[in-house]
């Protein structure tokens, strides 16, 4: 009985040993974002305390875009913030990390304690987001120790207040984020110039091309799989900041990024309606989803086409 | 001769050009937490006075004060560190035992849907939780479950990144004649993957153990929608209140209460480092 076909068909484990994973994740993620698109479409009112809801169309999303009377655009002002923040962080994170990555695994000018350096740098991205943002609003407030130095020493004006300005607390939240994922990126970085087939560079020394050119010719298109991987990675995680703004410099009754609601991320937005209205909620949870994948969409067809007319553009040469 | 020689003074010069620019970086990235040991150890007037880099000896006493802010408050920076422990460390087996069970269903076994399986837990791979956050907060209201360490447990056995690291350490150490041997001695299945695969797999559970940890230890955004009783909520929702106007007014309570949030974590990294360092890159070339 046991051995009907020849051997055991051991296939049904495999069944059990992936059952609690996608059990989870059908229950926990794809049911709840089914219905997050079903409630956007839904109005939700509460009478004698009880809630209702009925179906509204396409209306929530009117609302939010602030195309209904009385309405205001708020989830494209609050993409804008959020793409500012993160833009302003990303640039000058992937300069300095490429520019760390090639030089702690460099072989030719090879550094001492480049473990160190490693470890350090990193060391910011496992703190508590939280954390974090308060500790650099204390640093940073109208009285705090920094701002009070900076006062000091004449590099800003002594009424100089970062948080009552757009671009002080910006640009603030930007440098938090730039300090704490920098060192991430520079060590994703030096893992794929480690991948990079040493040969290639003993040709290339061979063929007289200097440091820069190295960098620029081989290193740079070699490492665009896992750039594209930092970005695209960066952008999602950018797109849903909310410790950070949401610790940063709130109004004190609730979640508005002072001053005047310019640093205010898409998901205080979802956190501030969760409660009070979870059509609009539901909503904008839409929208967000809607610009991640547009946006990694957008990042993986141009970086991927681009290296096939490349390539294709190589090949027409060589014909020739 | 007298090239090389000025070729080799530029290599020196360039050295420590590089030197002094990581140097820097380093410097940028240990500064905060340097000011903030500095702050957490003097006075709340010292502090106002501007950035100093020498330690006073306030420490007990802003501790001291800190613990009078939050007396008779439900929630206490000690409650608060407890049960953030309560959801991580169930939280943090979950994922990992879980994932690895998965990776392991996927590696060792043939049947039908095992390539579906995989490619879709690669496409989700980078769908964020804030997004299906709405659906999920109603669903655990229907249940009865906000205000519950539920959601921010169970959920973790469905947990993708950890799955595909384990599946990439899994094709590269795990051997299929091993199980075959260990199917022959009469053992069973779940008994190969618990006391053969996973022994097996120690160094990468214990990687995605510690980058697990510090994920639900630092989150926030789902905690804060979950829990409602002041009694309940985790460490980084009492840093919250740390910015609130009760902890505000003494500078030096602030910075000690972040202190203790911070440093503990900063001395397990130091020690962990090796690890971590080690896993950043790993999970990097293939992700």
């Amino acid at each position: 009985m046991k051995k009907k076909k020849k051997g055991v068909s051991y296939g049904k484990y495999g069944y059990m040993f992936i059952a609690p994973f996608f059990i989870a994740y059908l229950l926990f993620q794809l049911w709840p974002l089914i219905n997050t698109f079903y409630y956007s479409t839904l109005e939700y009112y509460k009478r004698n305390g009880r809630e209702f809801s009925s179906f509204a169309g396409i209306q929530n999303f009117l609302n939010v875009f602030g195309l209904a009377p009385g309405e205001k655009a708020y989830v494209l002002q609050y993409l804008g913030n959020t793409v500012t923040m993160w833009v302003m962080n990303f640039i000058p994170q992937i300069l300095v990390s490429l520019l760390l990555a090639a030089w702690l695994s460099n072989q030719k000018i090879k550094l001492k304690g480049t473990g160190a350096v490693k470890v350090i740098i990193y060391l910011p991205s496992i703190i508590t987001a939280a954390s974090v943002s308060v500790l650099f609003h204390a640093l940073f407030s109208q009285y705090g120790p920094i701002t009070k130095t900076l006062q000091n020493i004449g590099i800003i004006s002594p009424t100089y207040d970062f948080m009552a300005s757009t671009m002080g607390t910006r640009g603030l939240i930007s440098l938090i984020l730039f300090w704490m994922w920098y060192g991430n990126t520079t060590l994703l970085l030096i893992s794929g110039i480690m991948g990079i087939d040493p040969g290639l560079y003993e040709a290339a020394d061979i063929d007289g091309a200097g440091g820069w050119q190295q960098f620029r010719y081989l290193t740079l298109p070699l490492l665009k799989p896992i750039m594209l991987y930092v970005l695209v990675t960066s952008a999602i995680g950018g797109l849903q900041m909310y410790d950070i703004p949401a610790l940063f410099n709130p109004t004190s009754t609730g979640l508005v990024g002072q001053p005047n609601d310019t640093s205010t991320s898409v998901t205080m937005y979802i956190m501030r309606l969760y409660n009070s209205d979870v059509g609009k909620a539901a909503t904008v949870s839409v929208v967000l989803f809607a610009v991640t994948l547009v946006i990694s969409l957008i990042l993986f067809s141009t970086m991927g086409d681009k290296e096939e007319k490349r390539l294709a553009k190589a090949e027409r040469r060589r014909a020739k | 001769m007298n090239k090389s020689k000025s070729y080799s003074a530029s290599l020196k010069r360039q050295k420590l050009f590089r030197y002094i620019v990581c140097a820097f970086f380093c410097i940028i990235s240990l500064l905060p937490f340097i000011l903030l040991v500095m702050n957490a150890t003097r006075s709340s007037a010292a502090i106002q006075a501007g950035v100093s880099l020498i330690p006073s000896t306030h420490l007990i006493e802003n501790w001291k004060n800190l613990l009078l802010k939050q007396n008779g408050m439900q929630l206490t920076l000690q409650r608060a560190a407890l049960n953030s422990l309560l959801i991580t460390v169930p939280g943090t087996f979950c994922s990992v035992y879980f994932s690895t069970m998965t990776a392991y269903g996927i590696q060792v076994y043939n049947f039908k849907f095992k390539k579906f399986a995989w490619s879709f837990i690669m496409a989700v791979m980078m769908v964020p939780n804030q997004i299906t956050i709405i659906g999920f907060y109603r669903f655990m209201l229907n249940l009865g479950l906000v205000d519950t360490y539920v959601p921010l447990i169970v959920p973790a056995i469905a947990a993708p990144t950890v799955v595909f690291f384990m599946k990439q350490y899994m094709e590269s150490t795990l051997s299929l004649e091993m199980i075959e041997a260990a199917r022959i001695d009469g053992s069973s299945e779940f008994r190969t993957f618990n006391r053969i695969a996973v022994p097996i797999m120690k160094p990468a559970v214990a990687t995605q153990a510690i980058f697990q940890f510090i994920a639900q230890w630092n989150n926030l955004f789902t905690p804060t929608m979950m829990l409602t009783t002041d009694s309940k909520k985790t460490l980084p929702m009492f840093v919250q209140l740390l910015n609130s106007d009760q902890f505000r007014t003494d500078y030096g309570v602030v910075y000690v209460g972040l202190f203790v949030t911070i440093i503990p974590l900063v001395i397990a990294y130091l020690i962990l480092s090796k690890y971590i360092v080690a896993g950043v890159a790993l999970g990097g070339v293939k992700g």
